[in-house]
């Protein structure tokens, strides 16, 4: 039957299109589809190329990019959450060949139990296989396992020329990095082979040490770094470049042969009221939660998911920022430029527009695995603001300049309004990736950031 | 380095179960399907899938035996094609000759206009949902009956409780299946057999994804929870999932018809 309803779906644009309102993380902008297919099975992502009209599809997973690198405005979105299948599994290399839409939530439930974890895995478990190779996501493991993409091994490209393109660092060489970070735009990933890694179990060796300046961050880092596989810090966002905040590192713990029962935990059943996150609300949040974790710091044995996913924790937590939604800004600032560092840090303190999460982490210096790959070695800096129009958008841009003037660059999937300049500054070889987009792939941020139509 | 998903190596990790069953799923890529082999896999039990797609079936067959299934085994055949029974039967009947279940999950649910204004399209719809699901039933009940043991549950819908408007063609060949299955539970109580009527409420699946708010329909994966625990128990004999939809529908067969014809629904 599915068969049937997915030719049907491909016939609708002659009829009355369906509009469908689909959000990113973020939950801004607020833009309505054209259509949205849900292909069931990989056999029917051929029809729904062929049908396109050119420019018009964009694959989507769980929607946790942030801005509108997954959003496809007036046009059509692939929902590959159907395509969730694992199709292969070799115990003896902990590799794994998955559809694209099969989740890193699902890959560790599935696959913890016996003894392997992602290689790499980003700051929430629900992101699909293809979101996490399209936006070559990376996590605390960065300066010693480097991206996502670099533990994909061979990906099965859908293209609406070429029917199935097998890629791997060898065979379509270029195609696999262009892919890797694609943006989605090379094509609808049919399957890819994830590399694992062992783990002893679920339990993690965990450390939060107190920091009252941005000198001391560095030496915890560089200290850390050779002996702990995960690290990354808390900023309170308040603090300018005194840059008070928590950093935690970690090592998967040898087997503590404890009972583990996963948690699931509270859902924000609606978007909060704009007011109750102001300034004064996320000041109070940013000194608890320091003092909170200064007055447990030291080391301790946690579960691998408070580690790893501390938001995932409760459900649906954008919904926080309100119903104007928020935006991220996540940008790298080259290494041994510290002065910039310290002038975004201060230019947000002073906005008074600072968030609860602001993220610090020191990129390791790994080459990067695709074209348009946003981690390279630097610093880099993630903070969330609540979208209050025209003035944070004005305080992001006065960002941008600090960051474009280090040779920093901004990651596009937390973006929803970096501007052309920003993003060819970012990506100075973006014009080489271009050969390889789909001719029915486009996206709200390709169109944006570049003028494609 | 080969792939494949070789069952010794996927014992079940997860909570131990009492016993291994023998589950047939006639239908295996319907979207309600797809959730139910999952949580039996995640449980170990051995399973058989019959769909038409063998490259569908291969696929399904490499992902339940990655989550824990003990044995995946195939068949690849049309099960509207009442021709095609005679060999699906003989090969579950090979394949588990002391199958315990037998799970019937397929439908078609065209729009209810193209049967109004198409015979063809009307007797396609009733044949699938209604004629080619009791032929295979019946093969299954007469096996089982022999045995004195097993369960048969078939996948019907709400739609079949009260014929509306909207969706009569399709309400009527359901409708008709659990009047069958009623019939049938009768018959086979006395040999220990289990016949349960599933009748889940609007489901997120391929089959619904062009109807109206679906977005807000159940998650299979609920409907799928309902159903597996209602297979490893004694009762119900009705299960209607998710559970409200008893009491909508009790509530909905009350309307007089007088003012019942009047609804647009």
């Amino acid at each position: 039957m599915s068969g049937q309803s997915a030719a049907s779906l491909c016939k609708q644009p002659a009829a009355p299109p369906s509009v469908k309102r689909i959000l990113s993380w973020g939950r801004y902008p607020k833009i309505a589809h054209h259509h949205v297919h849900k292909p069931a099975w990989n056999d029917q992502i051929p029809e729904i190329l062929k049908a396109a009209a050119p420019g018009s599809l964009l694959p989507y997973g769980l929607g946790r990019s942030y801005g509108d690198s997954c959003l496809n405005a007036g046009r059509e979105l692939i929902d590959c959450c159907r395509l969730d299948r694992i199709l292969g599994f070799d115990e003896a290399t902990g590799m794994v060949r998955c559809e694209s839409g099969v989740s890193i939530s699902d890959i560790i439930d599935t696959f913890l139990p016996k003894g392997w974890f992602p290689s790499v895995t980003p700051g929430t478990r629900f992101v699909t296989v293809g979101g996490a190779i399209a936006n070559d996501v990376h996590g605390k493991n960065h300066h010693c396992a480097g991206t996502f993409g670099a533990h994909v091994l061979q990906i099965g490209l859908h293209r609406s020329n070429d029917g199935l393109v097998v890629c791997n660092s060898e065979d379509n060489s270029q195609m696999f990095r262009a892919t890797i970070g694609g943006l989605g735009l090379t094509g609808v990933i049919a399957w890819a082979d994830i590399q694992l890694k062992r783990v002893a179990g679920p339990w993690m060796d965990a450390e939060s040490i107190p920091f009252q300046s941005l000198g001391t961050f560095f030496d915890l880092t560089r200290e850390s770094n050779e002996r702990f596989e995960y690290t990354v810090a808390w900023l309170d966002s308040f603090a300018g470049k005194n840059a008070r905040g928590i950093f935690f590192r970690g090592n998967h713990a040898a087997d503590k042969g404890k009972e583990f029962h996963p948690k699931r935990g509270p859902k924000l059943p609606f978007a909060l009221p704009t007011w109750m996150l102001n300034r004064y609300s996320v000041k109070a949040f940013n000194g608890a939660y320091y003092r909170l974790h200064a007055a447990r710091k030291g080391a301790s044995v946690v579960p691998y998911d408070s580690f790893f996913y501390p938001l995932d924790s409760i459900r649906q937590w954008n919904l926080l920022y309100g119903q104007r939604g928020f935006l991220q800004y996540q940008c790298v600032i080259p290494e041994n430029n510290l002065a910039a560092v310290e002038e975004l840090l201060d230019c947000i303190a002073d906005s008074g527009m600072g968030s609860c999460l602001g993220v610090l982490k020191q990129f390791g210096s790994a080459p990067p695995s695709g074209m348009l790959s946003f981690p390279r070695p630097g610093l880099t800096i993630a903070l969330d603001f609540a979208m209050h129009g025209e003035r944070t958008l004005q305080l992001m841009q006065s960002l941008d300049e600090i960051v474009q003037q280090s040779g920093g660059a901004l990651y596009p999937a937390k973006d929803a309004r970096m501007s052309t300049v920003l993003f060819e500054a970012s990506f100075p070889r973006w014009q080489s990736f271009v050969p390889y987009i789909d001719a029915k792939m486009s996206s709200s941020f390709w169109r944006r950031v570049t003028g494609a139509q | 380095m080969t792939l494949t998903a070789d069952p010794t190596t996927t014992l079940p990790t997860g909570t131990a179960v009492a016993a291994t069953k023998r589950i047939i799923i006639l239908g295996a890529t319907s979207g309600i399907a797809l959730e139910v082999q999952r949580q039996l896999s995640l449980q170990g039990h051995e399973l058989l899938l019959v769909a038409r797609s063998p490259e569908r079936l291969a696929a399904l067959q490499a992902d339940l035996l990655t989550r824990g299934a003990q044995q995946v085994f195939t068949y690849s055949a049309d099960l509207a094609s009442i021709h095609q029974h005679a060999s699906i039967f003989d090969f579950a009947r090979r394949t588990f000759p002391d199958v315990d279940t037998v799970l019937l999950a397929y439908g078609s649910m065209h729009d209810q206009r193209d049967s109004e204004a198409s015979v063809d399209t009307l007797l396609e719809e009733l044949h699938v949902n209604f004629v080619s699901a009791t032929a295979l039933l019946t093969l299954f009940a007469a096996d089982f009956e022999r045995r004195r043991t097993g369960c048969l549950a078939a996948i019907t819908s709400v739609a079949g409780d009260r014929g509306r408007r909207s969706n009569y063609v399709y309400g009527s060949a359901k409708g008709a299946l659990a009047l069958f299955l009623q019939g049938l539970r009768s018959r086979l109580h006395p040999a220990g057999v289990r016949v349960i009527t599933i009748k889940p409420g609007p489901v997120q699946t391929p089959m619904t994804d062009h109807l109206p708010n679906a977005a807000r329909f159940a998650d299979p994966k609920q409907i799928a929870r309902d159903i597996v625990r209602a297979l490893e128990r004694r009762s119900p004999d009705v299960l209607y999932t998710p559970k409200v939809w008893r009491y909508i529908m009790t509530a909905v067969q009350h309307i007089p018809e007088g003012i019942f014809k009047r609804l647009s629904f």
